[in-house]
This record gives structure tokens, C-alpha cells and sequence, in this order.
């Protein structure tokens, strides 16, 4: 089975000439389905830009990204826009949710814009936020929502439908530690379900919760971790209490 | 983590057995600190001793001895669970590691920084699993994994900032000789 996305050899330079800067240069990166891969890097590391070429938002100066098997370059920009809304989602730090839709309209938006009728959206997208408990929001407006419910909704936006790339930059923005982890065990359970999931982020902690995490600094991968050890393998980590 | 103040914690619950009391300190640190038994009967003895804790006169050594917490016992108990752990910033051997990096020369301290934030990662992707895996009632369990955590994302966060900083200073055009203060450790004293 081919990974859901597949990055070979890409690259990015903004410019050209003396003032061009190399973004991203000779990545590459295969994500299977069932798994989330983290991408870690300081400010600048070029792992947003990573993020955008993987959901066809930008287009890479070499290379190629492959979701499900077909290849991005060549396709014509109204495929690409069509691929975009039907198989990836995106999560991101700000929300991005649409002030003057409730949190149902949120979902069921690009749904409808993708040709589903109204009806058959609006039953996908309250499914959806039942099964992120919040079918008692579904007709609240985002500034009358919590910022972990608005966080909950983008992500019901992100898996609503046949999504099968999970793509979240810092998705966890400014919410406290335990609504933090509620979004990342949200991610967690649609990759269980067969998605894949790519997180950029600069905080360990969050990486944590992947379970590959790669390290890219100046717009190269330089490091990724191993396959984690079970937690069971902790413990035995230590025979005696700590001081 | 004080052995002994956790003790006089589950006696401050009532009287129990050496047994039970082994059991109980089990399960409420998640079994992420298993002790042995000896421990256990060594630490009561000396609680007792101090009198912090009593047992019924003429019961026999062992498992089933009863003990329970005194007055002295429960005013420690309060004591400490207010008082701050140690002020004194602990020696921390992965600061003296890089702190030695910079001196050596030719060392790669980018590449050794990523070796060990690395480790740290992986080590964080261990207690979330664990927090992942334990249920959601299992407190004792999700507060260790935690503070784990807590402590293992402040060492990444110093790692990073260790990188930038680096990052920041001239590269030196020839290496320095041995015997000099190396611009990089000069610099870093100067930046806290």
C-alpha cells in the first residue's frame, strides 16, 4: 500500500538570484496511514513551508509530493484544488474558523463547495461534532465558543468527510496543557481510524505525541527519532524510588 | 521523593499494615517507583523510632504489624508538605557536557545538541504513551507522566536555546588554541 503522502526530493527557494533563500532542500518524507509524523524545527527551520507544499498549497521548485499514490505535479490547479478539499484537512494554530458561520456551517462549508447537498452535509458535519461532544454548540457562532470548543470545531472541519491527510501547524495554539492534549488525542484517534497525520511544531512536548518525529533545521532533514519503546519498558526504567 | 513522608501520608488515612502500606504506596505513584519490600519495614522501624509513627505493643515483626501515625508524626507530615524542594540548582551532567563541548576543540556542539534533544524527545514519546495508555481516572499514573514530561520539555526548551545562542555568535575563522577562553563560552556567560 502506497503512504498516504510520499515527499521525494523536494525543495523550495524563494527568489532568485543573490537575494534567493533555500527554504526547504532535498526533503524527503513518506507517511503511512494509521501514523503521525512530527516535524520539529526552530523559527525559520522551513517546517511551514514543508506543511504547505505537503497540502498542495504551494508548489515545490524540485521535486515531487504524492498523495494516495498520485502525484501533485502536472495536475491542473482545479484538480489540485478538488484533491485538497476532499482527501486532506488542516488544522491550524489561529482556528481559522469563519466568524459570521455557526459552528455547523464552519463544517459543512467546503463540503457544500465541494458539490454535497446541503442536507447530507449537515448530517456529516453534526456527526462529526458528535463525536467531539460538542452537538450542543452546533448552531454557535466562534466568538461564542471556549477556544478549546473553536479548536475542537477546526478540527471536526479537518476529519469531516473521507480526509485521509491530517495536516496542523502548532495546532494546539495558546490552550491550556489539558485542552492541548484533548486536540492531540483527537488527532491521535482519526489516525487510528486510517488517516495520516503531519504536525509541524517547535514544542517537544507536542512532538511527543507523534509517533515518528523528524528534526529539520535550515530547510534539511537532519535527524528523526527511533521507533518508541512501549511505555510498559518505564517501568522497569528504575528499582529504587528517587531521592 | 521522601519514602518516609509518603508513609506517614497514607497513615494519616488510619492504621494500616506493613504489607498494605507497600501495596498502597504502589499504587499511588503508578507503580513508576516500585520499592522493595525491606524498604518499606526498614522505613516504618525508623519512623517509629523517631516516633512519628507507633505500633501495638506485642505484635510480632512483620507484614501484618499494625501502625499508625502519631501527633508528631502528622505535624511532620504538614511540615514538609509545605516546605519547597532544595533552592540549589542541581548539577545537571548534560549542562557540564555541553558546557565541556565548547572547550573542546573540533567538537560538534550543533550535532551533540541534536543527540541528546533527540534522546529527549524519544524519552518524552515514552511517558505519552504511557499517559495515553493509562486510563482516565488513573491519576497517580497521568501526574507522573506529567511532571516527567514537564521537566523533559524544560530540558529541550534549555537544549534549543543553547542552539541559538550558538547560532548567534561569529563563526571563528581559525580554531582557537587551547589555552584561551573560546569566544563561545565567554559569550554564553555574558548572555545569562
Amino acid at each position: 500500500m502506497s503512504p498516504v503522502l510520499e515527499m521525494r526530493g523536494v525543495s523550495k527557494v524563494y527568489g532568485e538570484g543573490p537575494a534567493a533563500v533555500k527554504a526547504l532542500t532535498g526533503v524527503d518524507l513518506s507517511v503511512e496511514s494509521g501514523t503521525m509524523v512530527a516535524v520539529m524545527g526552530p523559527s525559520g527551520s522551513g517546517k511551514s513551508t514543508l506543511l504547505t507544499i505537503a497540502g498542495s498549497l504551494e508548489e515545490p521548485t524540485s521535486g515531487e509530493v504524492l498523495v494516495e499514490g498520485t502525484s501533485l505535479v502536472g495536475m491542473s490547479r482545479n484538480d489540485r484544488a478538488r484533491m485538497r478539499r476532499r482527501r486532506v484537512g488542516y488544522v491550524f494554530q489561529d482556528f481559522n474558523l469563519l466568524a459570521g458561520l455557526t459552528a455547523v456551517e464552519n463544517i459543512t462549508l467546503p463540503l457544500e463547495l465541494d458539490g454535497m447537498r446541503p442536507k447530507a452535509a449537515r448530517e456529516a458535519g453534526l456527526e462529526a461534532l458528535g463525536e467531539l461532544d460538542l452537538t450542543d454548540r452546533a448552531g454557535h457562532y466562534p466568538d461564542e465558543l471556549s477556544g478549546g470548543q473553536r479548536q475542537r470545531v477546526a478540527i471536526a472541519r479537518a476529519i469531516v468527510g473521507d480526509r485521509r491527510l491530517l495536516l496542523a501547524d502548532e495546532p494546539t495554539g495558546a490552550l491550556d496543557s489539558v485542552s492541548g492534549e484533548g486536540v492531540m488525542r483527537l488527532l491521535k484517534v482519526a489516525c487510528r481510524r486510517g488517516a495520516a497525520a503531519v504536525l509541524v511544531t517547535h514544542d517537544a512536548h507536542l512532538a511527543s505525541w507523534a509517533d515518528r518525529v523528524v528534526f529539520v533545521r535550515d530547510g534539511v532533514v537532519v535527524d528523526q527519532t527511533a521507533p518508541p519503546a512501549g511505555p510498559e519498558s518505564l517501568l522497569a526504567v528504575e528499582t529504587e524510588p528517587r531521592a | 521523593m521522601s519514602v518516609r513522608h509518603a508513609l506517614l501520608a497514607l497513615l494519616s488515612e488510619g492504621p494500616k499494615y506493613g504489607l498494605q502500606l507497600r501495596q498502597e504506596f504502589e499504587a499511588r505513584t503508578g507503580e513508576v517507583w516500585p520499592l522493595n519490600v525491606g524498604q518499606v519495614y526498614t522505613t516504618v522501624q525508623r519512623l517509629e523510632r523517631d516516633g512519628l509513627v507507633e505500633s501495638d505493643d506485642g505484635e510480632a515483626e512483620g507484614p501484618q504489624k499494625t501502625f499508625r501515625i502519631t501527633a508528631k508524626g502528622g505535624e511532620e507530615l504538614a511540615v514538609w508538605l509545605r516546605t519547597p524542594p532544595g533552592d540549589a540548582p542541581p548539577r545537571d551532567e548534560l549542562v557540564i557536557k555541553i558546557l565541556v563541548a565548547l572547550r573542546v576543540p573540533g567538537a560538534a556542539v550543533e550535532e551533540i545538541l541534536q543527540v541528546h534533544r533527540r534522546h529527549v524527545v524519544e524519552m518524552m514519546q515514552r511517558y505519552t504513551r504511557l499517559k495515553e495508555t493509562a486510563d482516565e481516572d488513573d491519576l497517580g499514573v497521568l501526574l507522573v507522566a506529567d511532571a516527567e514530561l514537564f521537566r523533559l520539555h524544560a530540558v529541550s526548551r534549555w537544549l534549543d536555546t543553547a542552539d541559538a545562542r550558538l547560532r548567534r555568535l561569529p563563526r571563528p575563522k581559525t580554531p582557537p588554541a587551547e589555552t584561551k577562553e573560546r569566544p563561545q563560552a565567554t559569550r554564553q556567560g555574558a548572555d545569562r
